[in-house]
């Protein structure tokens, strides 16, 4: 079936749109001094610490999410709807916004900030963090990917396998998560994804320090303003990053 | 006994009753929605009866209802497998590794677990295909391993659920082979649409209308003889049991019924059946001369639209006609007409 013929100029629109503001950047990359902006100190602490955030809080989301996705899939009961819905606020809350609900939870005069200072620990402003705000922002995407995943795959292997005597914990380890590790893995991309590019929760919970909560986001846009040439290098690694990540789980997997 | 069942699901419709003795097959038939799934569920523990009780082998894996104690053994420790329509191999396990699931949950070291996965999978004649995945299987063959799969789990009770109901009509008469040997002396239920596997898979049949048990008795009883042409109907086929003699299935009225047999030649003297679609049956209003085709002479008993044919019943025979067709032989409860079928259109089977 063939599609109507004016789709194709909206569509070409769309995707101009997007793809030219990556043209732009690239053009206003200095090549001649690309390799010296990308190395100085200051942008080499803030790529390996946005890495490594970025894969903590990834894991952090599959920990806790892919048993948050199972009970939203696979139970029922009252306020079901509701859990799910506040459960992916993040999705629609500006990241600001979830920064300052971390802080007033977190900090040292938050919700839990007294018992936490009373434990020796503050997490506020330290690159734990860096982590939890990138964690906030990024759930939901892993969750809502997984859900939809363990819906389509039905229970009908796992009750299978239940009859045949796999205890409950055995059929989750041997059956479920093998049939929807294609789903975990596209869950688990876009949640680096999104938390290699989180700033706003961060920069308000985390705040700005070098090497230790100043990650790449938040490097770009400091530049931006004192040497805009670096911020632009910046941007260049931040795009490269993410489309080998994408790239990568796609070949993986066959999936996203 | 082994294995008893009862169970009331209001939601459903379902208030019944039924028990299997040890190492003794029940095929449960019934037309949709008369509760043979909600008895297998309540049996594997996927339903949750308003009021049942479950006994195997003298454990109590269901007892709930008012003042009852309100037992539940969850699924996976009631050692009731479950083999369904469908294979439903695990897509990410080899054909060795879905058999040596069930003996792995169990306990079985990997290596025990796989040695004893590669003689069920001997045993259901696809011990070549122990390294597949089950994409690369056929519908038979995964089947068959699906077969093996939950013998190796060594249930206590096995549950089929119209095992061959989703399988490629070629394949069936082996496998159903197949299913007799390793059924016999094992405690199993079956639920078919088919009254050839209650003949060939069961010892007693357990007929369900309406969430009831309607009739039960000793398969051949219940499906071959006339005095129980629900069950037969039920089954959507007409079904003559007889003995094999001279190349036909004589039944003990006289009549002769030339088929097609299917496996081995049965011996004379044999107890065969032969089945036919009611489809299958043209209807005369005069008597049919000099044709190689099975003609009884019968009573229309009762005439029933059926979607966009004409089911005539006539006795424990039934007939589906065009409307035409009916409206040209103006049939009529009462009428004597003659039913014919073609020698090829009819199943003949041993018994």
């Amino acid at each position: 079936m063939g599609l109507p013929r004016w789709i194709y100029v909206p569509a070409l629109v769309g995707a101009v749109f997007v793809l030219l503001p990556l043209v732009a950047i690239v053009a206003r990359v200095h090549w001649a001094e690309f390799g010296s902006l990308v190395t100085s100190e200051g942008s080499r602490a803030a790529f390996w610490l946005s890495l490594k955030t970025s894969a903590a809080s990834t894991l952090l989301c599959v920990l806790l999410g892919v048993p948050m996705a199972l009970v939203l899939a696979r139970r029922r009961f009252r306020g079901l709807a509701l859990l799910r819905s506040l459960v992916l606020l993040p999705l629609v809350l500006p990241p600001v916004v979830g920064g300052l609900a971390l802080l007033y939870t977190f900090g040292r005069r938050g919700l839990l900030g007294s018992e936490l200072d009373a434990l020796g620990i503050q997490v506020a402003f330290s690159t734990i963090a860096v982590v939890m705000a990138q964690t906030f922002v990024a759930m939901p995407f892993l969750v809502v990917s997984m859900e939809g995943t363990l819906r389509t795959a039905g229970q009908r292997y796992e009750v299978v396998a239940a009859s045949l005597g796999a205890a409950p914990t055995t059929v989750f380890r041997r059956i479920t998560l093998p049939l929807v590790l294609p789903g975990l893995v596209s869950g688990a991309v876009l949640s680096f994804a999104r938390s290699l590019g989180e700033f706003g929760a961060t920069i308000t919970f985390a705040g700005s320090l070098q090497g230790r909560t100043r990650t790449l986001p938040l490097e770009i846009y400091l530049q931006r303003e004192t040497d805009p040439d670096a911020a632009v290098a910046l941007a260049l690694v931040l795009v490269v990053v993410a489309v080998l990540v994408i790239g990568l789980a796609r070949q993986g997997r066959g999936v996203l | 006994m082994t294995f008893e069942l009862s169970c009331a699901v209001a939601e459903r419709g379902v208030d019944l009753a039924f028990e299997v003795a040890a190492g003794e097959t029940v095929a449960v038939l019934g037309p949709n929605g008369s509760g043979k799934s909600t008895a297998l569920g309540v049996t594997a523990g996927l339903v949750a009866p308003d009021v049942g009780r479950v006994v195997l082998d003298g454990t109590v894996l269901t007892d709930v209802g008012p003042g009852r104690p309100g037992t539940r053994v969850a699924p996976h420790a009631r050692r009731t497998a479950l083999l369904g329509q469908e294979p439903l191999l695990f897509p990410h396990l080899d054909a060795l590794d879905n058999v040596a699931f069930g003996p792995r949950s169990g306990g079985a070291s990997r290596a025990v677990a796989r040695r004893d996965a590669q003689r069920w999978l001997d045993e259901v004649g696809v011990g070549e295909l122990a390294g597949r995945r089950p994409a690369q299987l056929s519908g038979g063959q995964a089947q068959r391993v699906a077969v093996a799969r939950a013998l190796a789990a060594e249930p206590r009770l096995l549950l089929l659920d119209e095992p061959m109901a989703a399988l490629d009509i070629a394949v069936l008469p082996a496998l159903r082979q197949t299913l007799r040997r390793l059924l016999a002396g094992r405690s199993a239920i079956v639920v078919t649409h088919d009254p050839l596997d209650a003949l060939l898979l069961a010892d007693r049949v357990v007929v369900l209308s309406d969430g009831r048990v309607v009739e039960q008795g000793a398969s051949s009883e219940v499906l071959s003889r006339p005095r129980s042409p629900f069950a037969a109907r039920l089954a959507g086929l007409n079904l003559i049991a007889g003995t094999w003699r001279d190349g036909a299935v004589e039944t003990a009225d006289g009549l002769v019924v030339h088929g097609l047999v299917a496996g081995d030649p049965p011996a004379a003297g044999e107890r065969v059946i032969a089945t036919f679609r009611p489809a299958s049956v043209a209807v005369y209003r005069d008597p049919v001369e000099g044709s190689p085709r099975n003609a009884f002479e019968v009573t229309v008993t009762e005439i029933e639209p059926l979607a966009d044919l004409i089911r005539v019943h006539a006795g424990p025979l039934h007939a589906d006609v065009t409307v035409q067709a009916a409206a040209e032989l103006a049939l009529e409860a009462g009428l004597i007409v003659t039913f014919s079928v073609k020698a090829t259109e009819v199943a003949v089977y041993g018994l």
